[in-house]
């Protein structure tokens, strides 16, 4: 889906170019959102080995295996392919925990630990597990109790009343985040997308790639005379 | 007051956090200092990993939008949407929050200044933007993060997400104010 999406949005974009005559602004960007993605990676750098050390010295002391049992009976009906006392586990509640007080420099390390955790539960190394699926669907509706940036730009127009969307908004995300999850469970299950399913389709395309670091105990059979087509 | 104890509370929870770990940790004996920094190397890079992707995402977005083809789609979209009573002067920016934070947050500048933060535009607009999050961006980045390149079925549930955020935030806002 991600080869279409990216084809399609450079297409269009060239076509709109050629027929409204904007063709000089749509390269320019090219060169704007290149360097703007690298600056926000290096950006990133800092803060994500800070939380990454503060992350790990809490699974020393024994707190995510806490917090995880704490609240296991969510996670667990949310990932159920995830052991309940893996580290991916508490590394997602953090997540979540810091994307609903809307302190996103916090979330965003600890998603990127979660995903990597969970990535160690993935027989390949292309396809997105039913967790990963799941937990960015959670990221990707949101989970927050306090909308910062809106807050801070109505802010700025008018203080007035600035506030009076937390309500809503509260409201809203719950209700897209639902959406969101129900549409996840609804999508593994159909033949399009079904984990099987992707999984053939890969291998018999030859582009599918085990995960030399899976840790789980169902790795991925290839038929014999598999060879990868990737590098 | 809900919003300055939740502000305070945000402010608050991570030093308060920071302080306790540290504390419960050495505690516990475990050599914090060493640990930490143990850990933050793996920071770096995931945070290098990332690059490829973000840049790949990000430069088709960039063109996307720099070429007027937000229009059409709005075009195209506009009568599905103000079925439900959407107005049209909302659905760019309800496109674009899909797609990029900044340009949609730039969106609702311009809609919040031109009418008014307590409009029923600028209201709706303000729950739809503060209701989900950009979803090729965080696609992109957490995909990108493990070297993940087949998404599956994440981007189309993450649209329906942000869909259904725009029209709660219709209904929401036509409920409680009009």
């Amino acid at each position: 889906m991600m080869n279409y999406i990216w084809v399609g949005l450079v297409v269009i974009a060239v076509i709109a170019g050629a027929v409204t005559g904007t063709m000089e602004d749509v390269i320019n960007n090219v060169f704007t959102f290149a360097e703007e993605a690298v600056n926000i990676c290096i950006g990133l750098i800092g803060i994500m080995a800070f939380f990454c050390g503060l992350m790990k010295v809490m699974e020393k002391a024994g707190i995510c295996d806490l917090l995880a049992k704490a609240l296991a009976p969510i996670m667990t009906r949310l990932f159920p392919d995830v052991p309940k006392d893996h580290p991916a586990m508490s590394a997602m509640v953090l997540w979540m925990a810091s994307n609903m007080l809307g302190i996103g420099n916090a979330a965003t390390p600890f998603g990127l630990k979660a995903m990597a955790d969970l990535q160690t539960l993935n027989p390949t190394k292309n396809i997105a597990t039913n967790a990963q699926c799941m937990m960015l669907a959670i990221g990707t509706t949101s989970v927050t109790l306090l909308p910062v940036t809106v807050l801070g730009i109505r802010a700025s127009v008018q203080t007035e009343g600035a506030a009076e969307i937390i309500v809503p908004v509260i409201i809203a995300t719950t209700i897209s985040t639902v959406v969101g999850i129900f549409f996840t469970w609804l999508f593994q299950k159909t033949k399009r997308w079904k984990w099987e399913n992707v999984i053939e389709k890969e291998i018999a395309a030859g582009t599918l790639e085990v995960n030399d670091n899976y840790m789980g105990d169902s790795p991925i059979v290839l038929p014999e005379g598999y060879v990868c087509k990737i590098e | 007051m809900f919003t300055t104890i939740i502000e305070t509370l945000s402010n608050w929870a991570i030093p308060v956090v920071i302080a306790l770990v540290a504390l419960f940790a050495i505690c516990k004996k475990v050599p914090v200092y060493t640990v930490f920094t143990e850990g933050a190397k793996d920071g770096f890079s995931t945070a290098v990993m990332i690059i490829p992707y973000l840049t790949a995402m990000l430069c088709a977005i960039g063109m996307f939008r720099a070429s007027g083809a937000m229009d059409w789609l709005c075009a195209i979209l506009d009568p599905i949407t103000s079925l439900v009573g959407c107005p049209s002067e909302v659905l760019p920016q309800g496109i674009m929050r899909s797609f990029s934070g900044g340009a949609s947050e730039g969106l609702l500048t311009d809609l919040l200044t031109q009418y008014g933060t307590q409009s029923q535009i600028g209201r709706i607009a303000s729950v739809a933007q503060g209701s989900t999050e950009t979803t090729f961006y965080i696609v992109a980045v957490y995909m990108g993060s493990v070297g993940v390149s087949n998404a599956r079925h994440s981007i189309a549930a993450g649209l329906l997400g942000d869909l259904a955020s725009l029209l709660a935030a219709v209904f929401l806002v036509n409920i409680i104010w009009y």
